[in-house]
């Protein structure tokens, strides 16, 4: 009974999204206070309901109850608790009840949150969320129900969760990638209510900015959790693969960043007022076509698990009204919009105008090369494949570009910054960052790799300009007290996320270029030795887990003939699908992860096992870390709040 | 999710077996080693879901493996492995698309993109440039002056005042 319970309530969420999505509206245009009044409330129930089908599913999975095709598919009773919680959002459909959930989330926390809105605003934007869940209710109602049942005769035992699946990085990954992804959709339901308002002023953008920060942080958390999740889950170490997939989560988060500060303009000068409701409208329908790319299974590189055409179609069918919807209504009020300032060539605003080209040419050639073959092969003109060498050859020198850029715009002023000033500013931190780009390197490495360096020279271009910045924001200041503690948070938020960025690309850059990897045949007793390590390989034993049963090698490793450490490297044979894992031995550190991973069983208790030094390698995370931080610590800047309460008082 | 649909597609179609499949082949040069790394990185697997011949442990991609080791080692240059392997099983094969008219857009549409971005950036500040270049030239390498232009003796020492109020807080 439970599960038609959960239908039941997503049923009636539905009900009340539909409602929610024409009664405010229409209260909105007609001045009737007490239409739109029914927006929280209604927004409140919507949350409500898909809570209680949330909570059903996982009742569910928790009683395993077999009789529902999704928990059969998905769960086994020998799953631990934590995965059957997790099992929700491991297929198809309890992944979409997720995505949801998160959209009923987020509508909740804008209702709650912006009581200082003018009403008609709050109506229009809580309404527009409101389609958007109804659309994907719909779509979970008619194709994609996680409550369907197997009647008469069900099974007693599940199929079990795909052990790769079956994991930590499962738990975290997909709610946090979702949080950001439906997150953008309130920045996109802002755009869309200043645009049927008529009123897009540096007012909305002030409202949408806090929103719009936090979902992009909850992105760049959310890849950044699945580059770490499949470089120790996958088994071969690598941490960006440029898949489709992966490249469905890239676009939003590059169109994202660029609505960012194109909102920062749009807010502080009054203009880019089009362009920013552009890109408001762009990275959401990203994440529109990141869903459906990934769910309809017209990637071919990637089977998804929804092959069936008809879901593909309905959700291109709402890509397309999505899209074409926004962009007809942008397209007729768009015009009229008048910018309240005016800049020169050289200044804060025309940098930014860069930064925001920049990365939106890197998003439409990531967009590009990930639908050309599919193009290419619709038109019959053959299968080709587009992979890293391709993405790198280009993603990386715009990158590098967007980067010089960064650090000349940290010091820039708004509306006119002569370049004689910028020369007088940047001199140092160029040189500095130079040298210091070029010691690190040589020091490091005992040669200039030109990548490395490069990337090493970037990174303290950004530390070293932006450091210029504080010291001009500072020197002011009566003491240092004063200076430390005066910079509002959102500037030390984008202090934090700019820091990422350099970690970041000192990661990508040495990890790319110094990683190295011993692929060893092994019988126990042997030894290998490789960058100060010498590991021997002691043997292989059985281990049985709750769910699977596992041939476990030890490996001790030395560090310059001192014993460092005894690691545990896994192959494990599922037991309900019979199905093999590698399980990675990794020592992570700050410099350099060992990576251990066991491969095949040879002749003679000869093991096959990879061997790899990744140096710098966790500096990715602590880069995507560093900016999640950097997002919600700008947010929470006490003057989104100041000004919401003097936005009321005018209106 | 991502990874979880990535996993997913290549359990169903890489044998039910563990990933990271690879053998242990000697070189005759360091060389060899690494052209044998990259270019195993730039060949896909032809029956896997978007897996190169290096992560793939399909028998297909251990038998690429082997030839790729074997032309290595008899010296042939990058080109004729590549030619090799494309007349084999198609262009499908190579991650790095060629050069030929029907992937000019997917090469070169980004450079386009680019210089029409330069344009954008051009156009639009020569739009929106200040009326009166002189007055706000002299006056920009200091933030504030410009601030108080055009408004009266009231206006700016309410402006003064406000300015003031920002920086006690």
């Amino acid at each position: 009974m439970i599960p038609e319970l959960g239908t039941f309530s997503t049923i009636l969420a539905l009900c009340l999204a539909v409602i929610l999505s024409v009664v405010p509206m229409v209260g909105a245009y007609t001045g009737n206070k007490l239409w739109v009044d029914y927006a929280r409330p209604l927004s409140k129930g919507v949350f409500f309901f898909l809570s209680i089908a949330m909570v059903c599913l996982a009742y569910a999975f928790l009683t395993n109850d077999f009789s529902v095709v999704y928990v059969a598919n998905g769960s086994n009773t020998a799953l631990p608790w934590y995965f059957k919680i997790s099992a929700i959002w491991g297929g198809h459909e309890g992944s979409l009840l997720l995505w949801v959930w998160i959209q009923a989330v987020w509508t909740l926390a804008v209702a709650v949150k912006s009581r200082n809105l003018p009403l008609d605003i709050i109506g229009r934007v809580l309404s527009v969320m409101g389609m958007i869940t109804a659309a994907f209710l719909l779509f979970i109602l008619f194709t994609s129900s996680p409550f369907e049942r197997f009647l008469p005769g069900y099974p007693m035992e599940g199929a079990d969760l795909n052990p790769l699946l079956q994991d930590f990085g499962l738990i975290v990954h997909p709610p946090t990638l979702y949080m950001g992804y439906v997150g953008l959709s309130v920045a996109f339901s802002f755009a869309i209510a200043a645009l049927l308002s008529g009123r897009l002023d540096a007012a909305w953008a002030r409202w949408s900015r806090p929103w719009t920060n936090v979902a992009w942080a909850f992105l760049s958390l959310g890849i950044g959790l699945g580059s770490w999740w499949a470089y120790y889950e996958l088994g071969w170490g690598g941490w960006w693969f440029w898949d489709p997939v992966e490249n469905a989560s890239l676009m939003p988060w590059l169109v994202a960043t660029a609505l960012i500060h194109s909102l920062a303009v749009t807010e502080k000068r009054g203009v880019f007022k089009s362009w920013t409701v552009l890109l408001a409208i762009s990275a959401f329908c990203l994440s529109l076509l990141g869903t459906f790319l990934v769910r309809s299974g017209v990637l071919t590189s990637v089977h998804a698990f929804a092959t069936d055409p008809e879901r593909g179609l309905f959700i291109l069918g709402m890509l397309i009204f999505v899209i074409g919807g926004s962009l007809l209504l942008y397209a007729i009020r768009a015009g009229s919009v008048k910018s309240e300032s005016t800049f020169s060539l050289s200044s804060r605003e025309s940098l930014l105008l860069v930064n925001n080209i920049l990365l939106t040419v890197s998003c439409a050639m990531v967009l590009i090369g990930t639908l050309y073959p599919l193009v290419m092969d619709a038109l019959n003109l053959g299968k080709i494949s587009v992979g890293p060498p391709y993405f790198n050859a280009l993603f990386v020198p715009i990158m590098s570009l967007m980067i010089v850029f960064m650090g000349i715009a940290a010091v820039s002023r708004w509306k006119n910054t002569e370049p004689s000033y910028l020369v007088k500013q940047l001199w140092l931190p160029a040189v500095l960052a130079i040298l210091a780009g070029v010691i690190s390197s040589y020091a490091y490495s005992g040669i200039l790799e030109f990548w490395v360096t490069l990337g090493l020279t970037l990174a303290y271009w950004i530390v070293f300009s932006w450091m210029r910045d504080y010291w001009n924001r500072a020197r002011n200041r009566d003491s240092l007290w004063a200076a430390v503690t005066k910079q509002s948070r959102s500037y030390y938020g984008m202090l934090l996320a700019h820091l990422g960025v350099a970690v970041l690309v000192v990661g990508v850059a040495m990890v790319s270029i110094f990683v190295e990897h011993r692929d060893a045949r092994m019988v126990a007793g042997d030894q290998l030795e490789f960058r100060d390590y010498t590991f021997i390989f002691d043997g292989v034993r059985k281990v049985e887990g709750p769910n699977y049963t596992s041939d476990m090698g030890r490996i001790r490793v030395l560090y310059k003939g001192e014993p460092y450490r005894i690691m545990y490297p896994e192959k494990r044979i599922y037991t309900a699908r019979g199905m093999s894992m590698t399980e990675v031995a990794l020592d992570p550190g700050l410099f350099r992860d060992l990576y251990i991973a066991m491969g095949e069983e040879l002749d003679n208790g000869a093991w096959a096992i990879r061997l790899q030094y990744k140096p710098f390698v966790r500096w990715l995370w602590l880069g995507a870390l560093l900016m999640t931080a950097g997002g919600i610590l700008s947010a929470s800047d006490k003057r989104y709040r100041r000004q919401n309460n003097r936005a009321v008082a005018a209106a | 999710m991502i990874r979880a649909i990535l996993m997913l597609c290549m359990l169903s179609v890489v044998a039910l077996k563990s990933h990271a499949g690879f053998e242990t082949y000697e070189f005759s040069s360091v060389e060899g080693e690494r052209r044998y790394a990259q270019l195993a990185r730039e060949l896909r697997c032809p029956t896997c879901q978007n897996q190169n011949i290096s992560d793939s442990d399909a028998p297909l991609a251990a038998d690429l493996r082997r030839e790729l080791h074997r032309m290595i080692e008899s010296q042939q240059t990058d080109d004729q492995i590549l030619d090799f392997m494309i007349t084999r099983y198609g262009d499908f094969v190579h991650y790095r698309p060629r050069i030929a008219p029907e992937t000019y857009l997917l090469w070169y549409g980004p450079i386009v993109l680019m210089l029409i971005g330069l344009g954008v950036v051009l156009v639009v500040a020569k739009k929106r440039k200040p009326r009166q270049p002189a007055q706000s030239a002299s006056s920009s390498t200091k933030a504030t002056p410009s601030l108080s232009e055009g408004l009266t003796d009231d206006e700016r020492k309410r402006l003064q005042s406000l300015l003031q109020q920002d920086d006690q807080k």
